[in-house]
């Protein structure tokens, strides 16, 4: 017996194999909406356009399209789906012990610093490294630009406010990526949320950028980009590392998801790896 | 008797299990010989916050090369696994890719994900084989790999325990239920109807 949600499903991946269909919708989010999803990675892209469907009941791309090019809270939704805000704080507890241990000693030589956490989502991981940087005394000289083209991921972003019951996990990420302190220092709870002290983001920019579709804005001396770029395809991760390459000064640090590599891309003499694990890399 | 039809032409394979499958994997995946250039790539369900210890273990048992890929990697010959807490698809570009896109019943790497992805980009001349677990996961894919005019195989079920449900969903779907030795010679014989240097799939490395 299968069940209905899995029929249903199953309908909607067929009819997206119809790839001029979604290249007419991604066209008309993009002359319509001015998000460019064009160069998204299909294969996942095809499965979150499906569930969308189902989330809207629209039996055809068409339908689809026809909804969240009228509707401003089907596309606000959509948006969402298409973004997959999913972020934890200390995710993959390695990379940010490997940022205090390798990364830090080197910024501590320099008079102030400029970070860019390209594709934020909700915060988790500006918090993250506004911690590490607090312990390790550079949080004051530090200004941190994080951008995302998701505005309700922003604003809770801004927000700084988690639920309590993931507390826990990220609590146990801190210690193994080499906390100092109980992060329960860095929160105030109350009722099911955990509110993040506003010091941390004192020095914090949180700002709209597009990476598919924006510039540079600054040049910052450290890049964070974690499992961002895998939801995009070959030419426009070429595009976001070519704008990581120009934002960062020769040996700027830059750090990656930990299976994500720019050895696949165009720009793989660009950067060399600091460490081959947890994905931090230099500007060469 | 078995259906040699896309088992002598697959130009990948694609392999799924849970609870149960490593055992499987054990008796499949040593005997493939180092010449063979026919990717095989598998989702196995395991824990989402340990590190995988996959490679680790049939690295040491297999000729092949056996690898956990990088997002974007070329879908090169040898054996892959899924890193844990990551969907892993397969691009038309024959590319692999990664996503940490919400568990699709309930796992993350999902085997349906994996499979309707690869079905796309390799259409008949892929095969999936679907080995034992406790949930449906698989089931979509087998379906789609054989619309699209692939084959599938799965372990027949034995039995009425739980780690019979993934097969049993398989065969629902359109895989043909075989012994773990039928599918042992039915890969040997993938494997050795692929060898390096004749086909395409060597010029995306």
């Amino acid at each position: 017996m299968t069940n209905v949600g899995d029929v249903a499903e199953e309908g909607a991946l067929n009819l997206l194999r119809d790839e001029g269909a979604v290249d007419a919708l991604l066209h008309s989010i993009y002359e319509r909406r001015h998000y460019d999803f064009r160069r998204y990675a299909r294969a996942s892209l095809r499965r979150r356009l499906s569930l969308a469907m189902l989330e809207f009941r629209c039996e055809s791309l068409h339908g689809l399209q026809a909804k969240v090019l009228t509707d401003d809270r089907a596309f606000a939704a959509l948006v969402r789906t298409l973004t997959v805000p999913v972020s934890e704080m200390f995710r993959d507890p390695p990379f940010f012990r490997a940022f205090r241990e390798q990364v830090v000693p080197e910024l501590r030589t320099y008079p102030s610093l400029k970070l860019w956490v390209a594709g934020c989502s909700s915060g988790e991981e500006v918090y993250s490294l506004a911690i590490v940087l607090a312990e390790e005394g550079l949080l004051d000289r530090s200004l941190i630009y994080a951008t995302d083209i998701n505005e309700d991921s922003l604003a809770r972003a801004r927000t700084g406010v988690y639920s309590i019951d993931r507390m826990k996990l990220f609590s146990d990420n801190y210690f193994k990526a080499g906390g100092k302190e109980s992060l329960s220092r860095y929160y105030t709870a109350a009722y099911a949320g955990a509110a993040l002290a506003r010091s941390l983001t004192a020095n914090v920019l949180f700002s709209d950028h597009s990476l598919a579709t924006d510039s540079v804005f600054s040049e910052v001396e450290v890049v964070t980009c974690r499992n961002v770029m895998i939801y995009f395809d070959r030419s426009l991760q070429d595009r976001v590392l070519g704008l990581f390459a120009e934002a960062l000064p020769r040996r700027g640090f830059l750090g990656l998801g930990s299976k994500e590599t720019v050895l696949f891309s165009s720009h793989a003499t660009t950067f060399s790896e600091l460490t081959v694990r947890e994905k931090w890399f230099r500007r060469c | 008797m078995l259906n040699r039809g896309t088992s002598d032409r697959a130009a990948a394979v694609v392999i799924g299990g849970s609870a149960g499958a490593i055992q499987g994997l054990l008796h499949l995946l040593p005997g493939l010989r180092a010449t063979s250039a026919l990717p095989i790539v598998i989702v196995v369900h395991l824990p989402p916050r340990s590190p995988s210890l996959l490679t680790e273990l049939f690295s040491e048992r297999c000729a092949l090369p056996v690898r956990e890929p990088c997002d974007k990697e070329p879908v090169t010959s040898g054996i892959w696994f899924a890193p844990p807490d990551y969907h892993l698809l397969i691009e038309k570009d024959r590319t692999f890719s990664l996503s940490l896109d919400e568990p699709d019943l309930h796992s993350r790497p999902s085997i349906d994900a994996l499979f309707e992805s690869a079905a796309d980009c390799y259409g008949k001349t892929l095969l999936g084989i679907v080995l034992t677990g406790a949930s449906r996961d698989g089931a979509r894919g087998v379906r789609t790999i054989c619309d699209l005019g692939g084959e599938c195989f799965t372990l027949a079920p034995d039995g009425s325990d739980d780690l019979c449900t993934m097969p049993r969903a398989a065969v629902e779907q359109g895989a043909t239920p075989v012994s773990l030795a039928d599918l042992g010679d039915l890969l040997r014989l993938a494997a050795d109807m692929h060898p390096r240097g004749r086909t395409a799939v060597e010029k995306y490395s």
